[in-house]
């Protein structure tokens, strides 16, 4: 039998057999492979980082979850389990955190080809390795067909948080500079560019990675950065009024110093959208105290995933809670939230 | 009301066109533009090719632009 | 680089030209932008802030969905929550609030309704869904009409039977001519639109000269295009010679696209038509000629909307009319936000009152 069936849900055999066969050759987490109820870890196990963690002075755990339902499944780029795996790690890395465990739920839909779902097991376990995390606890749940789109998965995700790192979205300061980690966009018009009905072809690659190495190069560079977070739905324009709302402080940047890609540019032209405003996956924007801009820009930039890596503006202290944007003829403009889905326009 | 980009044509089959611009690529209609031939650029609104850009008047029309920039005696800096 | 876009937003070219506007103007004057596009355009490249205070502009009714009637939309909605039909529809009128709900809460509720970006989407999903019947609704103006028209042509040539248009569609010369004529206020230049032109021709607009007095110029909508267009307008009034300027004559030829214009009349003939904002405008519509009417989606389907509901205390027909700004309105920014819309010009992407509210912020 190739496909999921109602029966890989139900506790039984085969639901036992779904997770020994498909599930843990590629979780091979220790702690998942014990198949208790719950996963029971020891953060001080020597796992494969980049540098040594001291996790005695570290009393905070940062905590995040998140839930994925992309479509189409599978992307230019990656999949919805890298995504998984990527958006998880990155929420944690945004605040700082060293991630550590992910749990990972399943909700799939009867008749879902198992070869699938083995793809997307194994894209997890690459991306999990990747960004050096291990995948603890899972469940599958299966609903009957139509109940669910293919398939979705939930995700948490536990991390460590260095002592003295404070980086939150309340933290900007006017005098502060704004860095974005490379081209805006990617993610949102590879995907979109794969649904029917808005058919066009490009070579775009979605960016969906695991930043938190970055993250942590970054935090080598400088103690002093304020803000983290990564522009996923609703995109960099969406991203910033957060950071301008939550610091209250007002933010101005420079739309010839944005980058996008021309792909990305032309995509947008095409459809009326704004790159502002469409979805990335593995890009972050910083907050950082200006004297330290040029070292974290360094370290960015030595960073395979933030080559491009761009100061596209500043903090100010007026007008608080807006984005205003110097346009590329020297205008200016406020940005503001995406007030909706965006949608393709004629007018 | 009138969103519409000007885009290359790539190849033509019967009255459609595969079009490019910046590496992104699209299949649209030459119903309202029959006339259009490879390397042309199009002007292209809800799939369909609504002109032929007209690449001499394009050039004229930047070039208006750039006589009028020499004859200014600002600096180049904006404003 | 994206040919034929990036040039004509170059920086210093655009700099030069908005001296030149600074210098040449020296008296207060109005200027209405009819198209949507070239408002969000303006708004988007901050080009407002750049013109001296000499300059007013003003947003025409150029945006196809903050002119649809009410009537209309219900219409649309009622249709799409019909078992069995697909409603098809270009992004744009998916949110806006018709009487008592809209076509994405007409889809929350379980309606067939699908955002397409062309005609030729729709014709597809008609063709992969024989069964069903496949409604487009057919908004726009002169710009659009035509791909509506050919689509129509096309279902026709290959026996699409389960294809149909609702015809909404609008014309600018008589909806201009309704806007001047009410005399509501003074207008002394048009920025025309660039794409509905490129179909129907610059002559098309030499009523404006002739009847009116007033000089039209027929822009495009990158920055360099835009105040190319003011900047020609201006020259003209402060030189008193009213006259029909093409600058977007890369795209726009005097007799416009003959083949486009025989496609849309080959399939619709010119009709009386409601705008929201400015009523029953005489020769301003579309309806479907006969031998087309089986894709005419009003014969063949009968739908009751309910009454019709105007939204209370919006200016949008107003604002549509160039007789009020968006801030003008009580329920500006108050209450009628992007977020939660009272009226369709805070819905589209190129109604006034969104331009304001996403653009300008509160500095306007």
């Amino acid at each position: 039998m190739n496909r999921i069936l109602l029966a890989h849900g139900s506790g039984g055999r085969l639901s036992h057999d779904l997770i020994c066969d498909l599930f843990l050759p590629h979780f091979t987490a220790p702690a998942l492979a014990r198949l208790d109820d719950a996963a029971v870890v020891e953060p001080g196990e020597a796992l494969p980082t980049k540098r040594q963690l001291e996790f005695t002075d570290s009393r905070r755990l940062a905590f995040t979850t998140d839930s994925y339902v992309v479509k189409p499944l599978f992307f230019n780029g990656g999949d919805i389990g890298r995504l998984a795996v990527c958006g998880t790690v990155n929420d944690l890395a945004m605040v700082g955190a060293t991630p550590l465990y992910l749990s990972a739920g399943f909700i799939i839909e009867e008749g879902l080809e198992l070869d699938v779902l083995r793809e997307v097991v194994a894209s997890m376990r690459a991306s999990a390795q990747e960004a050096a995390v291990e995948i603890v606890a899972g469940d599958t749940k299966v609903v009957e067909k139509g109940g669910a789109d293919q398939l979705f998965i939930s995700t948490a995700g536990l991390g460590i948080v260095p002592d003295g790192i404070e980086i939150s979205a309340s933290n900007a300061r006017p005098g502060d500079v704004v860095i974005v980690s490379g081209a805006i966009g990617d993610h949102g018009i590879a995907v979109l560019s794969e649904r029917e009905g808005l058919a066009f072809k490009t070579e775009l690659e979605s960016d969906v990675a695991p930043l938190n190495h970055l993250v942590a190069d970054m935090m080598q560079a400088s103690s002093h950065i304020h803000v983290l977070r990564d522009p996923t739905r609703g995109g960099l324009g969406t991203s910033l009024n957060e950071i301008a709302q939550q610091s209250q402080v007002g933010i101005a940047i420079e739309e010839h110093r944005i980058p996008v890609r021309d792909g990305v540019r032309a995509a947008c032209e095409m459809l009326g959208y704004d790159p502002l405003y469409v979805a990335n996956e593995g890009k972050l924007v910083a907050v950082i105290d200006r004297e330290d801009a040029d070292q974290i820009l360094e370290a960015m930039r030595a960073h395979p995933y933030a080559e491009e890596a761009a100061i596209i503006g500043e903090v100010t202290a007026e007008p608080k809670g807006k984005v205003l944007l110097r346009t590329g003829i020297g205008g200016t403009r406020v940005v503001d939230m995406l007030a909706g889905e965006i949608l393709p326009r004629i007018c | 009301m009138c969103v519409a980009v000007p885009l290359r044509v790539k190849s033509i089959t019967e009255l459609q066109a595969e079009v490019e611009m910046g590496g992104v690529g699209r299949v649209v209609s030459l119903d309202l533009t029959p006339e259009a031939q490879v390397g042309d650029y199009v002007i292209v609104h809800a799939g369909y090719a609504i002109s032929i850009l007209d690449e001499e008047e394009a050039r004229e029309t930047l070039e208006m632009f750039r006589q009028i920039s020499d004859l200014m005696e600002t600096d180049d800096e904006i404003p | 680089m994206m040919k034929y876009l990036d040039e004509f937003r170059d920086p210093a070219l655009a700099a030069a030209l908005v001296d030149k506007i600074r210098r040449r103007s020296t008296r207060p004057v109005r200027l209405m932008e009819f198209c949507g596009t070239h408002t969000v355009s303006i708004f988007k490249h901050g080009i407002r802030q750049l013109l001296p205070p000499t300059i007013e502009m003003l947003s025409g009714p150029g945006c196809p969905v903050c002119v649809t009637a009410n009537a209309d939309l219900d219409w649309a909605i009622a249709l799409a929550s019909e078992p069995d039909v697909i409603l098809t529809t270009f992004g744009d009128m998916l949110r806006v609030p018709g009487s008592r709900s809209s076509l994405e809460k007409a889809k929350a509720e379980g309606a067939d309704v699908r955002v397409v970006y062309s005609t030729l989407d729709a014709l597809q999903i008609a063709r992969d869904n024989p069964d069903h019947p496949v409604v487009f609704l057919g908004i726009g103006f002169e710009t659009t009409a035509p791909t509506i028209a050919a689509s129509i042509l096309q279902a026709d040539a290959e026996g699409v039977s389960n294809y149909y248009v609702f015809p909404a569609h609008k014309l600018t010369p008589p909806a201009t001519r309704a806007i001047l004529d009410a005399g509501e206020s003074r207008l002394d230049g048009i920025i025309g639109p660039g794409h509905v032109t490129t179909v129907i021709g610059s002559q098309a607009w030499e009523f404006l000269p002739r009847d009116y007095g007033l000089s039209c110029v027929i822009a495009g909508f990158e920055p360099l295009d835009i105040l190319q267009g003011i900047y020609t307008l201006v020259d003209r009034i402060e030189s008193g010679d009213p006259q029909v300027d093409n600058v977007y004559s890369r795209s726009v030829r005097p007799e416009g696209n003959q083949v486009a214009l025989e496609h849309m009349y080959r399939v619709f003939d010119v009709c009386a038509a409601d705008w929201r904002g400015l009523g029953t405008v005489p020769a301003s519509g579309l309806k479907v000629r006969a031998p087309f009417r089986h894709f005419d989606a009003r014969e063949r389907f009968q739908v009751d909307p309910g009454p019709v509901v105007e939204p209370q205390g919006c200016l949008c027909g107003e604002v549509i009319r160039g007789v009020r700004t968006p801030p003008e309105c009580k329920l500006y920014r108050k209450v009628c936000t992007p977020h939660r819309p009272v009226g369709p010009c805070m819905v589209s992407s190129e109604g006034a009152c969104a331009a304001y509210y996403l653009y300008a912020g509160e500095q306007d």
